[in-house]
């Protein structure tokens, strides 16, 4: 019988390695997998390259990861957020590596990796330092720059409910970068406000498939922050 | 703004701003606001007049903000505001949700700009070339991607430069892509020959306009562009 539930955060986290890249899900406060990112703490990988939108704000979660010192760099398309003190100190301090990617971009480059695409052309970013570097090429006329795919090693993700196969839905604008970043990660770890009995999906409304899934841990984790 | 105001006209307010760019967008088209002003512009468009406005973070069908009591903690925008659903609205992850504006399938645009240049360049994500953390978040994707790209803006800098330029002295967001500027003074298209003034605010002449922009301005002719 196929369970990808694993029953305690130690078991979820089992395996990451030092020098993982770390792909974690969310935009803004919505869908992000917090518990799993307090679990990476705990777990202490290490010289870590970590993808996501934002740095982090405060000094909990992910910027608490990063003020550990867990975190070789840091690929994201914002590096703001209403309270990003540790990503700027980090930076600053010349501590902290980043790399600014257009946020369709960031998304298309994982979509590529879930999808064995090595590299893809794109017109954003043309004619830009975000491009300068890299090769272009013209298509009927028009100038497109090559981005390369990015693997994660470990995919975090947040889902609405999970079955036991690892089939997902999300909530709203929760689902935003976890769809992608779980078919792009080798090891693709989810946290699931919802358990629900295998078949009790509409098969119709699964959002990620389970093939895209490792492992599932029940985090009731309840709403997200109203700021 | 700071620049000297004549006894004769007045500059737009935000608001008035934002209400005269939702004049111009029709019913039927896919729209993207940008974060801050541009984002103004729903609130002038009645609710009646089917434009279906599209965030980043994959949602498509957004409607206005809710009432405080009814706010939904996980349904936000772009600009990490929450918003509601209109009937008919959609969501999707974020692959999707830039492929909307990557694919061309995005009518309109409309962002915030540092500056624009007579060729249609906008400037809207670094002030400056030392800024080595500067946010880009999705710009770069709808200024290339959308299929047409306005720019809403205040004619000049709290301290009186024109953000109308020759040529943008900013890091670009994308070359070329401006289509018409929306400004607190008046409305410009970008053509081959440079910025074609279409409307200015009342009392203002034509010669008090160009003192106060950087690039050379033309006169349209009578007839609007579309």
């Amino acid at each position: 019988m196929i369970n990808k539930f694993v029953r305690t955060m130690a078991e979820a986290m089992e395996g990451i390695q030092d020098g993982s890249t770390v792909l974690i899900g969310g935009f803004g406060s919505v869908g992000q997998p917090n518990a799993l990112i307090d679990g990476l703490i705990e777990q202490g990988a290490k010289d870590l390259t970590v993808v996501a939108n934002n740095p982090g704000v405060g000094r909990v979660g992910l910027a608490r990861l990063l003020d550990l010192g867990r975190v070789r760099k840091i690929i994201c398309s914002f590096p703001r957020s209403s309270d990003p003190i540790v990503f700027e100190t980090l930076y600053r301090e010349g501590r902290i590596e980043l790399e600014i990617v257009p946020q369709g971009t960031m998304a298309e480059r994982m979509r590529a990796a879930g999808a064995g695409i090595p590299a893809f052309y794109t017109p954003t970013g043309v004619g830009t330092k975000l491009a300068e570097g890299k090769e272009i090429r013209e298509f009927n006329g028009r100038p497109y720059v090559m981005e390369t795919a990015i693997q994660g090693d470990v995919a975090l993700i947040e889902a609405w409910e999970a079955d036991r196969w690892g089939n997902l839905t999300y909530r709203a604008s929760g689902r935003n970068f976890n769809p992608i970043m779980a078919m792009a990660g080798k090891l693709t770890i989810v946290q699931t406000q919802h358990v629900v009995e295998l078949g009790q999906l509409d098969p119709e409304k699964i959002v990620t498939p389970g093939i895209f899934v490792d492992r599932v841990l029940h985090v009731p984790y309840g709403d997200p922050m109203i700021s | 703004m700071a620049a000297p105001v004549a006894a004769n006209w007045k500059p737009l307010t935000r608001d008035q701003m934002a209400a005269r760019v939702a004049q111009d967008i029709p019913e039927g088209w896919y729209v993207n606001l940008g974060i801050g002003l541009p984002t103004l512009i729903a609130n002038h468009v009645p609710l009646d007049r089917e434009v279906i406005f599209h965030s980043e973070n994959g949602v498509l069908g957004m409607g206005p903000a809710p009432a405080k009591d009814k706010v939904d903690p996980w349904l936000i925008n772009a600009g990490k505001q929450h918003v509601t659903l209109r009937p008919g609205g959609s969501y999707c992850h974020h692959a999707d949700s830039f492929a909307m504006i990557r694919g061309g399938h995005i009518d309109l645009c409309v962002l915030g700009a540092f500056q624009v240049a007579e060729n249609g360049d906008i400037a809207n994500w670094a002030t400056s070339e030392n800024d080595t953390a500067p946010a880009v978040g999705g710009a770069m994707d709808l200024a290339a991607g959308a299929k047409r790209l306005w720019v809403l803006m205040e004619h000049t800098t709290k301290t009186g430069e024109s953000k109308l330029v020759r040529k943008c002295t900013y890091p670009l967001t994308a070359p070329g892509v401006v289509k018409r500027v929306y400004t607190n003074l008046a409305v410009l298209d970008v053509t081959p020959a440079g910025f074609a003034v279409i409307e200015m605010v009342p009392g203002i002449t034509f010669d008090e306009l160009q003192a106060l922009t950087d690039a050379p301005l033309h006169r349209a002719s009578a007839a609007r562009a579309a």
